[in-house]
């Protein structure tokens, strides 16, 4: 056990870590802003749209990760006219490819999770709204958006644990993440497993971190729905 | 396209290793998960804790990083248990760590899956068979684990439909499964868009065909209850 080699270049776990909790967040956040109009689409019905969005999210829940980030960074330099335009700048960096596949990824899974919260939402909260004589858009985004996404925060905490660790795909598209990291040391030093045990445990640290983080969100923001005397 | 389909074999011959990884996997995973939800309910505070520590740290980290120390970490744990008895080289396969690996990580996921069932049965129905004389295996033989199937089998299946699409990280390893074959034709027909796009339809179908089972499973298993679905 080599634990001194993994002490002596922390710095590469450091950026990897970096780069981790950058994808992840970023693919959270720009899959959540994916997943909530898509949501709100799907639960109202809307047409033609709705059916397009369900495509989307049977597609990217029905398919691994791994695939998907695969078709979009090998898949995509297969055309010509794509390596001829300005996209190919972003397309031809794996960062952005991960960053691609996550987000859309994270907004399928997303969009699952905003629906279902919406369309529980209890009948009487809403016909409270409209008995104030709230316009429907103030219904929306005063009673139903609040209301769901508060009731979403269990699953999406769920998400954004799955998200970290489908993240490491990333380094299997030659980026330096956490697992990168990990590799890099094992394939410098020879070494079989001390790499990676260090990246589990980082893993586990952010995984734990994470669960906690959602755990106090729950705490304020759905304080209202927990049973009376449970604290 | 004609490029696809004069690699139509290569691909089925990879769908196969992928849908028989998948399948040892959910074995291992089965036994796995039944063993840590009879340890987690039954089990003494050793037990327990045992189980409690096995779904905890395995779902902390990542398919990817347990793959990587099982099969790199395991051959070298394997080659100093044959260095010590004297034997000759074991390799451990792609093929097996990746058994290894996911069997492991979904029978963490299972114990939940097992122990929620378990937990669902109505105390009654143990009570009632109790009272009529039944105890011990036949009990849970013919009380309990066919409700215990019942209960289990949505979880099950969602179990089932995630495992899948993870057998698709040992290809990462090498071993050459649907997506490490259509990684390697894409590469030499340099039509890679083509090839990773029939791995989505394939896994595609894979899901569609597993939700059709899985469906009918769980109609027979609810077999005389009327709100079933």
């Amino acid at each position: 056990m080599h634990a001194d080699l993994v002490i002596l270049n922390w710095h590469l776990f450091a950026s990897g870590a970096w780069m981790t909790l950058q994808l992840t967040f970023l693919a959270l956040a720009i899959g959540f802003s994916i997943a909530l109009p898509a949501g709100l689409a799907r639960a109202r019905r809307v047409r033609v749209v709705s059916p397009l969005i369900n495509g989307y999210v049977y597609l990217f829940r029905g398919t691994p990760l791994l695939v998907q980030t695969f078709l979009i960074y090998f898949g995509l330099a297969q055309f010509e006219w794509i390596r001829g335009s300005w996209a190919w700048t972003f397309l031809r960096d794996p960062w952005w490819c991960a960053l691609i596949a996550f987000s859309l990824n994270s907004g399928a899974y997303g969009t699952e999770i905003i629906r279902g919260a919406i369309v529980t939402t209890g009948k009487g909260e809403l016909e409270a709204a409209w008995a104030l004589g709230l316009s429907r858009r103030q219904v929306d985004w005063l009673v139903l958006m609040p209301s769901a996404l508060r009731r979403s925060l269990p699953q999406y905490g769920n998400e954004a644990v799955f998200m970290l660790q489908g993240s490491v795909v990333a380094s299997v598209i030659t980026l330096q993440d956490i697992l990168g990291a990990g590799r890099t040391l094992n394939a410098r030093y020879y070494l079989a497993y001390e790499g990676f045990l260090a990246a589990a445990i980082l893993y586990m640290a952010i995984t734990f971190l994470l669960v906690l983080a959602f755990r106090g969100l729950e705490g304020r923001y759905l304080r209202h729905l927990r049973p009376r005397g449970v604290r | 396209m004609e490029s696809l389909i004069r690699y139509a074999p290569l691909l089925a011959g990879g769908a196969v290793v992928t849908l028989s990884l998948a399948l040892l996997s959910l074995a291992l995973a089965t036994l796995l998960g039944g063993l840590g939800a009879a340890g987690k309910l039954g089990g003494g505070p050793f037990l327990r804790t045992l189980a409690l520590a096995y779904t905890t740290v395995v779902r902390g980290a990542p398919d990817l990083v347990w793959l990587f120390l099982v099969y790199f970490g395991g051959q070298r744990l394997v080659n100093d248990i044959t260095g010590a008895l004297g034997l000759g080289q074991v390799a451990v396969t792609p093929f097996l760590a990746g058994v290894f690996t996911i069997g492991m990580i979904y029978g963490a996921y299972l114990t939940e899956t097992f122990r929620g069932a378990y937990l669902t049965i109505p105390r009654g129905q143990t009570e009632a068979a109790m009272a009529l004389g039944l105890r011990g295996l036949p009990l849970q033989r013919k009380v309990v684990i066919p409700q215990l199937i019942r209960f289990a089998l949505p979880g099950y299946g969602n179990v089932w439909q995630v495992l899948v699409k993870a057998t698709a990280i040992v290809s990462v390893i090498g071993l050459q499964d649907l997506v490490g074959l259509a990684s390697d034709a894409g590469k030499s027909t340099r039509e890679p868009f083509v090839f990773f796009s029939a791995v989505l339809l394939a896994y595609l179908l894979i899901t569609w065909v597993s939700q059709t089972l899985l469906g009918l499973l769980e109609r027979r298993a609810a077999a005389g209850f009327a709100d079933a679905r």
